[in-house]
């Protein structure tokens, strides 16, 4: 086995929103080619985790410190993170008006070549000839959308992964394929973290990290943080989701 | 009219200056299945017409007046070419069109306008179109424009379909500079006909961009769909007023606006719905503000720069 090496480390990391404490003292690293899960209830920041390591506009007035290989990226924007090697599966995905399909996956691909696009259409079983020419805009389905979503990351070749629940709005049957792709992804030397509040998609997952409240509450092997998870966080997110009138989904 | 023969005379002519502005040639009008008319200023450089077309040009001062004129049953299987424009710098180009579409027939024109080197001209198109029952009439008009600003465009049209008649037509401005443009239709709708009208255009400096498109939509089971694409930067301005009325039974209706906004640009979205059947039903979607910024995190979350971001989300707007 080779030795591990970090390929993203926080340090500190606080934000603050609306006056509001969002996430705070998150110390964590993370290793380069595995699949790491972000797990948490409702409301716990695992989204907003997401979006300040994209870099996202509002989410870039941090305290603390991202290392991505070893160098701090928290004044790069987006794109130039991005150009580093970091991406971001949002859990709804933006539709995109007269944008193809295919020029979408172009904008991302590192290869460009159409045999290439195809490909990764049918890494997330997509047939490309009835969706390359279709636009990337709301005739798609939740679930369509999110796989082009994932093939538009395929294509990219990222070096690190985030997908922010990406079991939702898939449907069952798909679900395999989609986990199948995550480990394609690994396969293609991206490392991976999943951003999750189902037991199924942690399960993917090597090392998972636990949130609540904006912090860090444990981390470890999956199976350790899958029964915590299962036994003290999944009950309690029930009884805040009845309490915040949210249809819980899991 | 008889055809005029479109061809080259030796040396580079109008005709091939104004071709090429719109990326054609004269060879390219040589099929003899598919109409043409090429008008510059107030000459027509070429034309030809297919069984059941009737085209009668007469040539007015600083324009033309055409009557065209698609017999009874016709189906004129391949779009008609049109090309209208003028090489100067100034000048006035005014196209009057009296357009007759005979019952059950059907047309599709695909009009270019271009004024490659305008500093000041003014392009005023008055059309009266009839459409008559079951007929259907498209029309497809793209104009080019040279980087000067110097265009100013009238497109004003009256539109009457008849029964279970079509109408749809799209108008393009995404290259080079629109100067002024100040559209002003207004189509009336009879029983069970359809409208559908298009608008993709894109300003930037201080080029103007008005719409004024109305549709009554007075027969029953009539449709309308009136749909606004527009890009300002700059301090380019869009002022955009789509108006439906709706009066008969089952009646329907949409509008939609999207306009993206970049720099200093203003614009501006006036749908008017207004409904007096109780069995007609019109509906209204406007989007006027900047690049959404989800799309452009999207695309920059994919490496793409911000700036081509924002061009290929316009790109996709503009389509
Ligand atoms: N822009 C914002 N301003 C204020 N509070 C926010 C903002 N965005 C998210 N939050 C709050 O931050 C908390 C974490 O949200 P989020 O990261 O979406 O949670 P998760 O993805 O774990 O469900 C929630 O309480 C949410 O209401
Ligand atoms: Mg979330």
């Amino acid at each position: 086995m080779s030795k591990t090496e970090t390929i993203l480390e926080l340090r500190d990391l606080a934000l603050k929103l609306g006056g509001k404490n969002i996430l705070q003292n998150i110390n964590a690293s993370f290793e380069s080619g595995i699949v790491h899960a972000v797990v948490g209830p409702n409301g716990a920041g695992k989204s907003t985790l997401a979006s300040v390591l994209m870099g996202l506009p509002d989410f870039r007035y941090i305290e603390g410190d991202i290392l991505f290989e070893g160098k701090s990226i928290k004044k790069l924007d987006t794109d130039k993170r991005a150009k580093l090697g970091i991406t971001l599966g949002w859990q709804e995905p933006a539709r995109f008006d007269g944008i193809s399909i295919r020029d979408f996956l172009k904008a991302s691909a590192k290869d460009k070549a159409e045999e290439n696009l195809e490909k990764a259409l049918d890494a997330v079983g997509l047939s490309p000839k009835n969706y390359l020419n279709r636009d990337c805009d709301k005739t798609l389905s939740g679930g369509e959308r999110k796989r082009v979503e994932i093939a538009s990351i395929l294509v990219m070749e990222p070096k690190l992964t985030l997908l922010d629940e990406p079991d939702s709005g898939i449907d069952v049957e798909a679900l395999d394929k989609m986990f199948e792709v995550m480990q394609m992804l690994k396969q293609k030397g991206s490392s991976v973290i999943l951003i999750t509040h189902s037991l199924q998609v942690l399960k993917q997952s090597e090392r998972a990290l636990l949130m609540c409240h904006g912090g860090i509450r444990d981390s470890g092997s999956s199976e350790k943080i899958s029964s915590y998870f299962h036994d003290k966080c999944m009950p309690c997110d029930l009884k805040y989701a009845a309490e915040q009138g949210i249809p819980y989904d899991r | 009219m008889t055809d005029k023969k479109t061809a080259r005379h030796g040396a580079p002519s109008a005709l091939d200056e104004l071709l090429s502005s719109i990326n054609k040639t004269a060879d390219e009008l040589h099929d003899k299945h598919t109409a043409h008319l090429v008008v510059h200023h107030n000459k027509v450089l070429g034309s030809h017409l297919v069984p059941g077309l009737k085209l009668d040009v007469e040539e007015i001062k600083d324009g033309i007046r055409a009557v065209i004129r698609i017999e009874e049953n016709a189906v004129i299987k391949n779009p008609v070419q049109i090309c209208f424009g003028m090489l100067p710098e100034k000048g006035t180009q005014k196209i009057i069109m009296d357009v007759g579409c005979g019952r059950n027939s059907k047309i599709s024109i695909i009009a270019h306008c271009s004024f490659p080197n305008a500093i000041d001209i003014s392009h005023i198109m008055e059309a009266v179109i009839n459409i008559e029952d079951g007929a259907e009439y498209r029309y497809f008009e793209r104009h080019v424009h040279g980087e000067s600003g110097g265009t100013k465009v009238y497109p004003k049209a009256k539109v009457n379909l008849k029964k279970g008649a079509r109408f749809a037509t799209e108008f393009e401005l995404v290259k080079g500079r629109v100067g002024l443009i100040d559209i002003d239709y207004e189509t009336t709708c009879g029983e069970d006909s359809s409208l559908e009208m298009t608008a993709r255009i894109s300003g930037y400096a201080d080029d103007i961009i008005k719409i004024n498109e109305t549709g009554h939509l007075t027969g029953k089971n009539s449709r309308g769909f009136l749909n606004s694409r527009i890009a300002v930067r700059d301090t380019a301005r869009a002022e955009i007023f789509n108006k439906l009325t709706a009066s008969a039974p089952g009646a329907r209706g949409h509008v939609d606006c999207k306009e993206i906004v970049q720099d200093k640009a203003v614009a501006s979205a006036i749908p008017v719905v207004e409904v007096s059947h109780p069995q007609a039903r019109i509906t209204h979607e406007a989007a006027i503000g900047s690049v959404d910024s989800k799309q452009l995190q999207t695309l920059m979350a994919r490496g793409l720069s911000e700036k081509d971001a924002v061009a290929l989300i316009i790109k996709g707007l503009l389509k």
